[in-house]
């Protein structure tokens, strides 16, 4: 990798810090910890699955707000300001600033998400006194979250890098929203006919697919997580983010920036 | 070699939400600067100064024509590790500090990282920021920013610098001090070119101006040029606050001021007007010829060419 993709994603992860923005760990942790004392107060039996459950998805939702409010303004944020007009009159290409930019805010993301993971674990210590064998498909759960993060900074940084911060988070969490109930969409594709169920379809496989992400449930019952399909949602949510960015290098390779 | 040619670069833009419509904000512009030169890029607000050197950067593409930096093409962006550019009203990352804005672009512009702490650490003594280099940009007075602005232009020891309005903003002690920059550059051998729209600034540092308006080259020279090509006219200062009749005679425009006396006549009268302040027993304190100031060419220009364009309407 290129040493100034490397120096521009350290300059955002830095930037991100400043901001504050590992503050919602803070957050994370009272939430996390007041609901592992109330569960372990009137819940029996059921307590692990319920910190797992309530764990995972805080993890999943704070990393999707944090990954929409910094993604949409990464590339715009810029421009308004004007900070990229003395990053871009040095030898820095176009393309090596969004792809800094998104290693940047994934960064960010793993490190929060690290730090989260280490909080549900307490909290399931706290709850259950012992580890299980199958808890450690939540360390699966955990890298699906990341990959839906992944997704989710590059369609961000894609629409950042041609429309204004609102719609590029309008756009983003859209297509958040959508993307969870795609399994539901393709359901109701093979379900209709003639020109609606192309469409469907199209739509289905077009959204990012961030139901096959979610293991949470799964997880939370001890279920086990194949290997293929770890396999299957590691190449799919490259894929999609590699072709969310490169549609963003595009873009922004083509961009005045008045 | 030429540090910049600019052939035939030009620039519209579209206009409107609805109905699009062109809107040219740059005419053709061919322009060459010699290398080691202070080249001045003088225009009012809006001529076309600041799209121009966005488009050298690459910041906005031209719509049409291109241009050379170094003698090899402008879109190679290897070329910007041997340039500089301090755009106009700079704003940086406000949560660093000036010494980490530096170190960043440092690393950015490929300075070998055995040289980058002895590099920032110069460049921040060279604008006077030594002091407050661990301050955070956010705490930074308007001032302050530019300083930081010219010195993350120089870091890197280019050999060709861009300074879009470098005085803009500062006092006129760090007006001089930014002058007595720009003159250290050109000793470095060093190509500098900058816009203003600051004439006095213009005319005491560069070699050569370019005069923009409205997005067309209204007059490009020597600045000694420009400004010498007057009037058939010499200006004559002598003490006291008498101003002998013979004077008035050769048509002298004459005025006092405090116990000096300046008369403008035409040059070849010139032999006249010393004997007759002779004849006085004044003392003459100066003759000089009266040169055009370059504001003086540059409101020519500029009226000339609205001028033309209310003749062509």
């Amino acid at each position: 990798m290129s040493a100034r993709i490397v120096h521009i994603a350290a300059n955002t992860f830095r930037e991100a810090v400043r901001d504050r923005v590992l503050y919602n760990l803070i957050a994370f942790a009272l939430l996390l910890s007041g609901a592992a004392i109330f569960i372990g107060q009137i819940s029996i039996e059921i307590e692990r699955l319920v910190v797992v459950n309530l764990g995972l998805t805080a993890v999943s939702l704070f990393g999707v707000v944090i990954a929409i409010f910094i993604g949409i303004g990464l590339v715009s944020k810029e421009i308004e300001k004007r900070t990229l007009y003395t990053v871009l009159s040095r030898p820095v290409r176009r393309w090596e600033f969004i792809v800094g930019k998104f290693f940047g805010l994934a960064g960010t993301l793993v490190v929060n998400t690290f730090f989260m993971a280490i909080g549900v674990f307490a909290a399931l210590l706290y709850v259950a006194h012992k580890f299980a064998s199958p808890d450690a498909f939540i360390l699966v759960a955990l890298y699906f979250i990341i990959l839906e993060f992944l997704i989710l900074c590059s369609l961000a940084l894609l629409f950042s890098s041609f429309s204004s911060p609102l719609l590029a988070a309008v756009f983003t969490f859209s297509l958040f929203i959508i993307g969870s109930f795609a399994d539901d969409l393709r359901g109701f594709a093979a379900m209709t006919h003639g020109i609606t169920r192309w469409i469907a379809t199209g739509a289905s496989y077009l959204v990012p697919n961030f139901s096959t992400l979610n293991v949470i449930s799964a997880v939370a019952h001890q279920q086990a997580v194949g290997g293929q399909l770890i396999l299957q949602n590691t190449f799919y949510a490259l894929f999609y983010t590699a072709m969310a960015l490169s549609g963003a290098v595009l873009i922004f390779e083509r961009r005045n920036l008045k | 070699m030429a540090a910049i040619e600019i052939l035939g670069l030009e620039k519209t833009y579209m206009v409107g939400f609805w109905r699009k419509r062109p809107k040219r904000a740059l005419q053709p512009l061919h322009l060459t600067v010699e290398e080691g030169e202070i080249f001045g890029f003088l225009g009012p607000n809006g001529a076309g100064k600041t799209t121009t050197l966005k488009m050298l950067m690459g910041l906005v593409f031209p719509t049409a024509g291109g241009a050379r930096i170094l003698g090899r093409e402008w879109t190679d962006p290897d070329v910007k590790a041997q340039i500089g550019f301090l755009p106009e009203q700079p704003y940086f990352y406000d949560y660093l500090t000036a010494h980490e804005l530096l170190e960043y672009y440092a690393q950015l512009s490929g300075v070998p990282g055995k040289d980058r702490k002895r590099r920032v650490d110069e460049v921040l003594a060279r604008v006077g920021l030594t002091d407050i280099k661990g301050v955070q940009l956010r705490k930074f007075s308007k001032g302050m920013l530019q300083r930081a602005g010219i010195a993350q232009a120089i870091l890197h020891d280019p050999k060709l610098v861009f300074f879009d309005e470098p005085m803009s903003g500062l006092d006129p002690l760090g007006r001089r001090e930014v002058r007595d920059l720009m003159e250290q550059l050109k000793q470095e051998g060093k190509t500098v070119f900058f816009s203003t729209h600051i004439l006095s600034d213009a005319e005491a540092l560069c070699d050569r101006v370019a005069i923009i308006h409205r997005g067309e080259l209204r007059g490009v020279g020597a600045v000694e040029d420009l400004t010498s090509s007057v009037q058939g006219k010499v200006e004559v200062i002598w003490q006291g606050t008498q101003v002998p009749a013979a004077m008035k005679a050769l048509g002298a425009d004459c005025h006092v001021s405090g116990d000096r006396v300046r008369a403008v006549i035409p040059d070849t009268q010139q032999d006249a007007a010393i004997d007759a302040l002779r004849r006085e027993r004044l003392r003459l304190i100066a003759i000089t010829p009266l040169r055009t100031s370059l504001e003086a060419y540059f409101v020519e220009k500029l009226q000339h060419s609205q001028t033309t364009a209310g003749t062509t309407a």
